[in-house]
């Protein structure tokens, strides 16, 4: 069984890097050369913050896992990613859209982190919050621009945004590992989050000439492992080499 | 020379000739990424902190710090990583701005934006030193920097985010 920490790092791990590997298919397929770079250079630091929690999740769990054993070797019932990150990218305004939901909770999940009792979660936090606000703003810069944009980038933004949003849900949900993280001092409660989400996503949207669809009561449950029939696919890409071949490096 | 203990001092030399790839007008400590060298009889120990956690260079820069203290004489080589306090562009001196700017790259504008501030920057023209800039896209080449053009001699440069 792993401890609530473990889960609670496993759960910002996962969903850094299935974001960051969505993110990397767009290397080489971007709409316009500035934007291909600009998705891949943010992929590579979701990648890149996935792997120094990794790293400390496989630590924490004492048995002996490194990153590239926790990112290659476990199946799709064991990642705790949320369910927005494994997402098909869609169209450009999509990923944009994703982009900017995501890194506003992930710009106040860092903030919250910078105190844990955890110090190397904090100096990660730290260090990830300064890569998340360049990614959130570059995300906004957009949602804006197709938001309010033509006819149709505005009816494709607002369909993304009805589409997008309820996987938001998830990320406030009441939870009982957030709960015992919290209350040890090593992480903080997601729930807590949400007003400050609403209040950063909120003017971005309005600008945006976009309007969030109505609560549901539906809530997607990836980050207690349980996921949508996309994340299988994206793991048989992303995991294919080291199963085929297993401990090859290069 | 055979045998005998580098010294501190002749590490951060030769550490002083470790280039960044990606930027390779500025060195590993004028970067600020070198944050601590010790050195005792049975090697030296390096301490660095990262830049962005995307950077590819990450790895290739360990490497040649380790390479160019075994060239120096170093008996044995280890580096480790210090992740706090996290890497900023307000450990750039004022020389290293200088030489950025002579390698056509504009240098960070200000500290570090910290908190919730909008960061909208216009940074002078490298080449010119027009403040008439606009930017063409908030990544460049590598994610430490933005593609920005001048608007009065027309050239592209490249811009050196202050994180």
């Amino acid at each position: 069984m792993m401890t609530p920490h473990v889960e609670y790092v496993l759960r910002i791990a996962d969903s850094s890097l299935i974001l960051g590997q969505r993110l990397s298919e767009l290397c080489g397929h971007g709409p316009v050369l500035e934007e291909d770079i600009a998705i891949t250079n943010i992929a590579l630091d979701c990648i890149g913050q996935a792997r120094l929690l990794l790293t400390h999740a496989g630590k924490l769990e004492g048995a002996g896992r490194d990153e590239d054993q926790l990112a290659f070797l476990r199946n799709e019932g064991e990642f705790r990613n949320v369910t927005l990150t494994e997402l098909p990218n869609g169209d450009f305004g999509r990923v944009v859209l994703r982009n900017f939901l995501f890194s506003s909770f992930l710009e106040q999940l860092w903030a919250g982190l910078a105190a844990s009792a955890d110090t190397e979660l904090a100096a990660i936090a730290a260090k990830s919050a300064k890569e998340t606000r360049y990614h959130r703003e570059h995300s906004a810069d957009w949602v804006v621009r197709l938001g309010d944009g033509t006819d149709e980038s505005h009816g494709r933004m607002a369909q993304a945004l009805s589409a997008l949003w309820p996987y938001m849900a998830e990320c406030f949900a009441a939870d009982g590992v957030d709960d015992a993280v919290a209350a040890s001092g090593i992480g903080v409660a997601w729930s807590t989050l949400e007003a400050g989400w609403r209040q950063a996503v909120g003017p971005v949207l309005a600008e945006a000439t976009l309007e969030p669809p109505p609560d549901t009561p539906f809530r997607s449950r990836g980050r207690c492992g349980v996921h949508s029939e996309h994340l299988g696919h994206l793991l048989a890409v992303m995991q294919h080499l080291q199963r085929s071949h297993p401990g090859a490096r290069w | 020379m055979v045998n005998a203990v580098m010294t501190e001092q002749q590490a951060w030399q030769a550490l002083a000739a470790v280039m960044d790839p990606e930027v390779p007008v500025l060195s590993v400590c004028e970067l600020g990424i070198v944050r601590d060298v010790s050195a005792d009889a049975t090697g030296v120990d390096v301490v660095v902190t990262p830049t962005y956690s995307g950077c590819p260079a990450t790895r290739v820069i360990e490497s040649s710090i380790r390479e160019a203290l075994l060239d120096a004489g170093a008996a044995e080589v280890r580096v480790s990583t210090r992740l706090a306090p996290a890497w900023t562009t307000d450990w750039l001196s004022e020389a290293a701005h200088e030489k950025l700017r002579a390698h056509g790259i504009a240098p960070p504008v200000g500290d570090a934006p910290v908190g919730v501030q909008v960061i909208r920057f216009q940074p002078p023209c490298p080449r010119c030193g027009s403040r008439r800039t606009e930017r063409l896209s908030a990544f460049g080449a590598t994610a430490c920097k933005a593609l920005h053009r001048c608007v009065d001699c027309r050239e592209p440069f490249e811009y050196f985010k202050p994180i």
